[in-house]
């Protein structure tokens, strides 16, 4: 039997998810900012990030949305973004079974990169955890970073109001990007689906309402898939 | 931007929606129900196969003083993957990555 309480188990999520409000601030500002360039109203740019939770998501909306793409397209690709999230219920549903549907429900809106992040290496570390205090520790590793995340949404979409045009800060988007992928760039797997995903989508850039993007995605997340098993290991 | 406000909020409800539904799937099944080993394969491997397709036009963009690249924007994008890569660090990579960019460009006067 765990000795960890509901209780302390709250405590230690939030104490753990705490330094990363040093990474979710700055995405959250990168998009208030954006989304204001991109002409979004504040009350537009608020929703967004309450309702969706997930920048690289939003930021690659608000991208295809100052290109002008149909709307069917911005969505496809931003939910393409988001796919990992059914990789993240899948790993956590088997520690999280029982807890009433509402519950797991809210889990689920909450479920971004860092709660997940957390809770699966807590849950993996420490097997005899009880269901109260896998929740308990899930719901205080978001107890930082949503309000963090919605309000620094909104410092960025005041700020991005008060910025001269000519500081070139669509720039911010690749910057943003870059600085996600790099650390994820752990294996030749997915060294190589990231190389697949810029040649395609520089190759099909003539391909109309910004489909390349989602052939070259596909084609890239294939190519991932194929290394890996070909290699004969999992990625961590 | 060529966006109504209904059709703003259509997409950000659409994205939200479907986002939680992604969220949502598995913890929604109370069944002992298996991710399929394949499915698991592929999804790991969404970020980094549409977020680097998205950046690269933006990166090579034909935006730079002489109708070619920006040198600014492509030097940029390589430190801020340098220090990503060799830190795992993204904030650091992202002010490292916004230094190099406004720095080169005073310096290049663009």
């Amino acid at each position: 039997m765990s000795s960890t309480t509901p209780e302390s188990a709250y405590w230690q999520g939030l104490r753990d998810a705490a330094p990363f409000v040093l990474v979710i601030a700055p995405f959250a500002v990168v998009f208030g900012v954006v989304a204001t360039e991109a002409g979004l109203s504040l009350l537009e740019t608020f929703g967004f990030s309450a309702l969706v939770i997930a920048g690289a998501s939003q930021i690659a909306a608000l991208q295809l949305m100052i290109d002008a793409a149909p709307l069917a397209i911005i969505i496809a690709t931003a939910l393409a973004v988001n796919l990992r999230m059914a990789m993240y219920s899948a790993s956590l549903a088997p520690y999280l079974r029982g807890a009433p549907l509402w519950q797991r429900a809210v889990i689920a809106y909450l479920n971004v990169d860092q709660t997940y992040a957390l809770s699966i290496a807590r849950y993996e570390d420490e097997p005899e955890l009880s269901l109260p205090a896998r929740m308990a520790y899930f719901f205080g590793t978001a107890t930082p970073v949503l309000p963090v995340w919605l309000s620094m949404t909104v410092v960025g979409a005041v700020l991005g109001n008060q910025i001269p045009p000519g500081l070139s800060l669509d720039f911010a988007v690749p910057i943003a990007f870059l600085a996600i992928v790099a650390p994820m760039l752990k294996s030749l797997a997915h060294v190589a689906a990231a190389l697949v995903s810029v040649v395609l989508s520089l190759a099909l850039l003539w391909v109309p309402m910004n489909a390349g993007l989602l052939i070259a995605a596909l084609a890239a997340m294939c190519t991932g898939a194929l290394i890996e098993t070909l290699m004969g290991r999992r990625a961590p | 931007m060529t966006f109504s406000a209904l059709e703003v909020w259509v997409l950000i409800g659409a994205i939200g929606v479907g986002t939680f539904a992604l969220r949502f799937s598995f913890l929604g099944l109370s069944g002992d129900r298996p991710f399929p080993d394949w499915a698991l394969r592929l999804l790991r491997y969404t970020p980094v196969a549409v977020l680097p397709g998205l950046v690269a036009p933006l990166v090579f963009a034909p935006t730079g003083p002489d109708g070619g690249a920006d040198p600014a924007r492509l030097i940029a994008a390589a430190v801020t993957l340098g220090v990503g890569v060799w830190s795992k660090n993204a904030l650091g990579a992202i002010i490292a990555g916004a230094v190099a960019f406004y720095g080169l460009g005073a310096v290049l006067g663009a």
